[in-house]
């Protein structure tokens, strides 16, 4: 007789800890072939206020940290997932039916981008900031800061998009909220086990599972969110309605769409949920 | 806080810092007020009555000095409208006959007579030599002595050692008033001029001074600017008013206006008066009387029709 | 006897104003289809001359005129041969920078000081810059092949009508797109001047074009959908609606947008400078300044000492004609921007705020606002939350640089912020901190084509100036 296996409760991601969702509700995830897989917590806008105040307590934290020492932390997850590769793995070939080798692949992408990433958080300063040559006796510089609380709407897809999409968010002092993708919530939230297991600090990314259009416009409309990455959104009016809702305090958007994620990615990612900080100061005895 | 060289650094060293760039923009932004018509009539004629005319060269005679105060009573012959000078500028053994050509007409024209003093321009000589040159200065009848702080102990820090040789001048001076010279052009910061200017003020000195004029850089308007500021600070804490004297390099009439400007929004206009501004110059004045004539006449001048003294 | 300035007039001969002027389409002026306004000096409420209003119709002529004029001609054109056009511009900005500087004076209502020693020589440096950049695009960091957007339609307030017209139009040429500019309707004069240096240039028609009129004429520059681009300064409230007018469309935007900056001067500021800077940061432009230092923070400790030297500096603030040269407050651009500051004012009178002017002496005609503080001002009150956009300062006062820093930040703004503090370490960290996305420190309201501008927060998104002004229309 086989042993009864003990399952998984996959809920919340938010503050560094894995709360339910307030609304007691539960979605049902189906695997590649349609057959019960688990139930994904069914996140409500309770929850994303929650996760948008736990994002907003740690971004002072995580913004102030040395570039050197967010590189440190986005590499230590890379670590992590390293060690937990085969999890992944098989989680992707259960969720999404794709195969032991495509499974790799996209397991070997995401923690390679992770280190990508991980690297540029003490250079992406050097590349879009520099001196301003002013005509005028003064030094000036301008050097990029983070924006502050990113929303971001996860791809559906391998943990490669979800990945691809967090990342570069953080790594450069952002704290976010993040959507994961409706059909495959799961993988996301074996990633929040491996980010609460390698030195991220709690509500420096948080993860909200269950449907995207009805937890985005909390997200979109929200005040004290300053950007929105809208990649996994699908549908085109879903998407408008969001940036409507967006400019109502002038959140930076990012527009939907989603690059060929195994090409090598550019900054725009990182850059988009940049600030540019000019500063002035005169030269003399 | 005069009593030790701690407690004045403290004192000084405490002073609002001044931003170069900034006392520099100002000093500009003042400088392109436009002057026209009746108030530039009235900005020559108050800078000519500003002006201490001098000389302080190793060649100067009897001959050269005699004129020079000649010009100062008149300045435009031509012109009897035209105001005297405030003052002839000269070095010590040049004042018997400055005293002597103002007197023979009859001592009426008001022309003060300034004497440098304290081993001018260096200030390198033992204090009872300075003194002595005071003295001499003051006896050969100098209605004012400009006397030059020693800068070498000032920049080492013993500001002591300057406020007490000011206070020992100034005694010396009895009834002349004391300008104090800073030399700003070795003293370099603006944070240092205006610190000189508040060891100056505090010891007792009637005006602070910009330069000797044998060094450059001389006057500069934010320099002047930053003293005007110390001035008028200084009045705002003691009630008295000291004077401000700009010296070497203004020889233009529009430098002058830039001045007068200046003094007239940092300090007030409470110092557009000879009591309390003065230019030490000498070729500006010529610039100021063909300005002058031009006002009245409406045409340029050229230099032909001014003396050269 | 008091050194009585006497008046010194810039001369108004060197401007020739038209009684009527047409929209500038396709290297041409023409009609407008809408209803012609007015323009007028607000130093004096003299009409100036009937400028055309840009419906629809002519709007959709105006982008057709740019979208043939960048698949025929510009886009087509070497990087090097636009940045020569550039040149040009720059070098006839500066052979009519006198008669450009009186007529922006004229229409806009500010002292001739400013057009002629800020606004003018800082558009053709504007040009300067961006031409030099024409033909190095690929070193720029924006990939090694970066390509223009297209059309840009670009929309610009009336505080510094020719200078963001410069700013506007030099990176949008430089990175090869056309443009359709709207300038303010109460200030459309120098854009239309500009159409003419186009001519004088030889710009291939269609390249730039400039269409007048108001709100609606700008919506419908904003929502064509043939425009890729959309550049707008203005207020916040201009902006959320463009921001929403184009959701769901490819356009790229940019936003430079209002600011309530908070100028924090600490107990150990470089003071008589410090004076000098809040006067620059809040009278400078009569105050109608997206980055004026309109909050000044000021240390308890001199706040007194602060105030009162501030007061004595404003007592020497020479306000009135524009265009004599020793003024330094201008007037108001228009009535409803009076009505407006006038509002504020009395709203900060009526919460209790202590109100001071120096005595002066406002002409009888036109526009006029005299220099004004508020003391006892607290975060709570409306003139320390609210863009105010005029010659009206609110004062508060912090105890702590966190003190200062939070008080900084407490507001939906992010445009810009002033340090005062001689302590080198203190001021390298509170530039850190504050969230803006311009600051100055010791000094205020210094611009320069090679230094980026623009903010965080609702003061907009997107950079004006430098290698970071080029993004906003490259792909």
């Amino acid at each position: 007789m086989s042993r009864i296996d003990v399952r998984k409760t996959y809920k919340l991601y938010i503050g560094g800890a894995f709360p339910r969702s307030e609304s007691g509700r539960s979605y049902v995830v189906n695997d590649a072939k349609g057959k019960f897989l688990a139930n994904a917590s069914h996140a409500s806008r309770k929850d994303a206020r929650d996760a948008v105040k736990a994002a907003r307590a740690a971004f002072g934290g995580w913004s102030r940290r040395t570039a050197y020492n967010r590189g440190q932390v986005v590499y230590r997850i890379a670590e992590v997932l390293e060690d937990r590769r085969d999890q992944f793995e098989a989680e992707l070939r259960t969720a999404e039916g794709v195969t032991a080798t495509r499974a790799r692949t996209y397991v070997d992408a995401s923690i390679d981008r992770l280190v990508w990433y991980a690297g540029w958080a003490d250079k992406l300063a050097q590349v879009t900031g520099g001196a301003n040559p002013v005509a005028g006796p003064y030094f000036n510089h301008t050097a990029p800061e983070p924006s502050g609380v990113v929303a971001v709407v996860a791809p559906d897809g391998p943990l490669l998009g979800l990945v691809s999409v967090i990342a570069p968010v953080i790594v450069t002092g952002n704290t976010t909220v993040v959507i994961a993708s409706e059909p495959h919530p799961l993988t996301s939230i074996t990633l929040a086990e491996v980010m609460a297991t390698s030195d991220v600090p709690g509500g420096v990314v948080n993860i909200l599972t269950g449907p995207q259009a009805e937890i985005a416009p909390w997200l979109a409309s929200h005040m004290d969110v300053n950007g929105l990455d809208l990649t996994g959104v699908g549908d085109a009016e879903l998407a408008r309605n969001l940036e409507i809702a967006a400019a109502d305090n002038l959140k930076r958007v990012r527009r939907p769409g989603v690059e060929e994620l195994l090409a090598p990615p550019a900054l725009d990612r990182m850059t988009r949920f940049q600030e540019a900080k000019t500063v002035w100061h005169p030269m003399g005895t | 806080m005069t009593s030790t060289d701690a407690s004045l650094r403290r004192f000084l060293h405490g002073l609002p810092g001044v931003d170069q760039v900034g006392v520099e923009q100002r000093a500009a932004g003042l400088g392109t007020r436009s002057i026209k018509t009746s108030a530039k009539d009235f900005a020559i004629d108050l800078a000519i009555g500003m002006v201490d005319l001098t000389t302080l060269e190793g060649s100067d005679t009897p001959g050269k000095v005699r004129a020079l105060a000649a010009k100062a009573m008149r300045p435009d012959p031509a012109d009897p409208t035209c105001p005297p000078v405030a003052a002839v500028c000269v070095y010590p053994d040049m004042v018997p006959f400055v005293k002597e050509a103002l007197s023979r007409s009859g001592g009426s024209s008001g022309v003060r007579i300034a004497s440098v003093a304290t081993a001018f321009p260096s200030g390198r000589a033992a204090r009872d030599v300075k003194l002595a040159d005071v003295e001499d200065a003051v006896d050969a009848g100098a209605d004012e002595i400009d006397m030059v702080i020693d800068r070498g102990a000032f920049l080492s820090g013993r500001y002591l050692q300057v406020y007490e040789e000011i206070v020992a001048v100034r005694q010396a001076c009895g009834s002349a008033h004391l300008k104090v010279i800073f030399e700003t052009g070795e003293l370099q910061t603006y944070d240092n001029v205006r610190r000189a200017s508040w060891l100056a003020m505090l010891a007792g000195g009637h005006f602070i001074k910009t330069s000797t004029g044998k060094v450059q850089p001389a006057a500069t308007l934010p320099v002047t600017l930053v003293m005007l500021e110390a001035v008028r600070d200084f009045r705002d804490v003691t009630g008295q008013m000291v004077g401000v004297k700009p010296a070497g390099g203004i020889r233009s009439s529009k430098d002058a206006i830039k001045y007068l400007v200046t003094v007239n929004e940092i300090a007030g206009p409470d110092w557009l008066h000879p009591d309390w501004f003065r230019f030490g110059a000498s070729t500006l004045l010529n610039d100021l009387l063909m300005q002058r004539t031009k006002m009245t006449t409406g045409r340029y001048s050229g230099p032909d029709y001014f003396t050269l003294d | 006897m008091d050194f009585d300035y006497a008046p010194a007039p810039e001369s108004r001969s060197v401007v020739d104003i038209r009684s009527s002027y047409g929209l500038f389409v396709n290297g041409e002026f023409v009609d407008g289809g809408g209803k012609a306004f007015k323009t007028i000096n607000p130093a004096t409420e003299e009409v100036l001359a009937e400028v055309a209003e840009a419906d629809a119709a002519d709007v959709d002529r105006a982008v057709k005129a740019a979208r043939r004029a960048y698949s025929r001609v510009w886009s087509r054109m070497s990087g090097a041969e636009r940045g020569k056009y550039l040149f040009r511009i720059a070098r006839i900005i500066q052979e009519r920078a006198r008669e450009i500087a009186v007529l922006e004076s004229i229409d806009n209502g500010k002292p001739i000081k400013e057009s002629r020693d800020v606004d003018i020589p800082t558009a053709a440096a504007h040009f300067f810059y961006y031409a030099g950049w024409a033909d190095k695009l690929e070193h720029a960091g924006y990939g090694p092949d970066p390509q223009p957007l297209g059309v840009a339609g670009q929309v610009i307030p009336w505080n510094f009508p020719f200078l963001m017209l410069a700013w506007k139009i030099a990176p949008a040429l430089a990175t090869g797109n056309t443009v359709v500019l709207k300038p303010a309707e109460t200030t459309p004069l120098t854009a239309l001047l500009f159409a003419e240096i186009c001519q004088q240039a030889d710009l291939p028609p269609g390249v730039v074009n400039i269409v007048t009129g108001a709100g609606a004429t700008g919506q419908a520059l904003v929502a064509h959908e043939d425009v890729d681009k959309v550049a707008f300064t203005g207020s916040t409230d201009v902006g959320r609606a463009i921001a929403k007018a184009v959701a769901g469309s490819t356009k790229k935007v940019t936003l430079e947008l209002g600011g309530k900056a908070a100028n924090i001067v600490f107990d150990d500021a470089p003071i008589d400078q410090a004076v000098e800077g809040i006067v620059n940061g809040i009278f400078f432009n009569q105050g109608h300044v997206c980055c004026a230092g309109s909050r000044l923070l000021v240390q308890e400790s001199v706040a007194e000492d602060v105030l009162e030297r501030l007061k004595r500096r404003m007592g020497t603030l020479r306000v009135g004609d524009p265009l004599d040269k020793n003024t330094d407050v201008g007037a108001i651009n228009s009535a409803e921007q009076l009505a407006k500051i006038r509002e504020l004012s009395e709203v900060g009178e009526a919460e209790g705020a202590g109100r001071w002017s120096p005595p002066c002496e406002l002409p009888d005609h036109g526009f006029w606002f005299p220099p004004t503080v508020f003391t006892g001002v607290t975060q709570a009150h409306r003139i320390a939350r609210e863009e105010i956009f005029g010659p009206v300062l609110s004062v508060l006062t912090f105890r702590t640089p966190k003190e200062a820093v939070e008080k900084a930040n407490n507001t939906p703004y992010g445009l810009s912020a002033g340090i005062w503090s001689d302590k080198g370490s203190r001021t390298l960290w509170m530039a850190g901190q504050l969230r803006a996305g311009v600051v100055w420190s010791n000094t205020f309201n210094k611009f320069d084509p090679a230094s980026p501008f623009g903010g965080f927060k609702e003061s907009g998104y997107g950079r004006e100036g430098g290698r970071h002004g080029l993004e906003g229309y490259l792909r």
